[in-house]
């Protein structure tokens, strides 16, 4: 398992002008990078990650589209992974972040966390590429070769989780812009309706 | 087919529903099919200025159709209302938070316009959307298609979803 954080900033050196669906990273990739090709969108409703960045790549085929969804989320609609194979956008990179666990809820294990091989399952859908990394350092050298091939791509990362057991209500507000804002400033520079 | 489309004053036809997602510039349809969107399938399948994203999951649709949305498309999202209820969640998030203008074409499935509804897929339809403050409208023929017109002008203005409920099954084509 590595550090969602450091695994972000390899990430960031190779990011060039993608969009980052940041997804369950986005508290840390703020930190690198929020721009109007970053979308830290929080959780509109778990689950919906890869069906919002997979929207995105289909509207804007000359973009590359990078996600950072989790294993708690893809658990909640696995069947998006059939959408996106259809349809195989080629500038969607579907990174995914697997604690094993659902942190934000204190760290409840998801379903057979420990023995799900989400690259398979991607394979299986119908994805043509897939991988699976549970070091940093295999994940970094990898991370060009992904990035310079044609979409769509799976990548399953062993992730440490970072547990909060605090209230909702209580927890540090990581965001800066409303979600409607978000996308507003992402048309703005790319100049789209 | 061709173009020549007849106005029926009994039946919805899928002519009528096509004709008007292109005149609103619909670029791609989100969709899972209901047991009677087969005619209307054949036609958008057969339109170069759709792409049909098909979900196995009605909720599904929701975050799909926030994501074109986001990179300048226009989708609609074509869903029965078991599916519809199916979503609830995601159509909080994605659409009623994300503000996306999104006409939702919703099968009425167990609507009998006469007498007592009994299949509960139709009964709790309308007390969903009420309970998501989203707007709806009813067509059961094509002359009702100004209904769907004025969902789609609806859904821009309020930066909302709005729903167009489907109150007949399709009988087939009725090009001329």
């Amino acid at each position: 398992m590595f550090d969602t954080a450091e695994m972000l900033k390899v990430f960031a050196k190779y990011r060039g002008d993608a969009i980052v669906v940041s997804g369950r990273g986005g508290k840390h990739w703020i930190k690198i990078s929020d721009t109007a090709l970053d979308m830290p969108l929080g959780d509109p409703a778990m689950g919906g990650h890869c069906g919002f960045a997979f929207g995105l790549a289909l509207a804007l085929p000359h973009r590359k589209v990078v996600l950072f969804d989790s294993e708690g989320d893809l658990q909640m609609s696995m069947g998006v992974l059939l959408s996106v194979a259809e349809q195989k956008p080629a500038n969607f990179y579907h990174f995914m972040l697997d604690n094993e666990c659902y942190a934000t809820t204190g760290g409840q294990p998801v379903p057979n966390a420990k023995n799900v091989k989400y690259d398979q399952i991607a394979l299986g859908c119908g994805y043509p590429r897939a991988f699976a990394f549970d070091d940093l350092g295999a994940f970094s050298r990898a991370l060009p070769d992904i990035l310079e091939q044609k979409g769509p791509v799976f990548a399953a990362m062993k992730v440490k989780p970072e547990i909060e057991n605090e209230a909702i209500g209580n927890r540090p507000k990581w965001r800066t812009r409303t979600q409607p804002k978000v996308v507003q400033d992402l048309k703005k520079v790319l100049q789209i309706a | 087919m061709n173009d020549a489309v007849t106005t029926s004053t009994t039946h919805l036809s899928p002519e009528t529903v096509l004709a008007q997602m292109k005149k609103h510039g619909v670029t791609h349809v989100v969709w899972l099919p209901d047991s009677e969107t087969n005619w209307l399938y054949l036609l958008m399948k057969a339109e170069p200025s759709l792409t049909l994203v098909a979900v196995p999951r009605e909720g599904l649709a929701m975050s799909v159709a926030s994501g074109l949305h986001a990179g300048g498309k226009k989708p609609l999202v074509l869903i029965q209302n078991t599916g519809l209820m199916e979503s609830g969640d995601s159509i909080r998030g994605w659409l009623l938070g994300m503000e996306v203008p999104v006409v939702l074409m919703v099968g009425l499935r167990g609507w009998t316009r006469h007498g007592i509804t009994t299949d509960t897929a139709a009964v709790y339809t309308e007390r969903f959307l009420n309970a998501f403050n989203i707007n709806y409208y009813l067509v059961e023929s094509d002359a009702d298609a100004s209904r769907i017109e004025v969902a789609f002008k609806e859904a821009e203005t309020t930066k909302r979803p709005v729903a167009v409920l489907v109150g007949d099954e399709y009988h087939g084509f009725v090009s001329k």
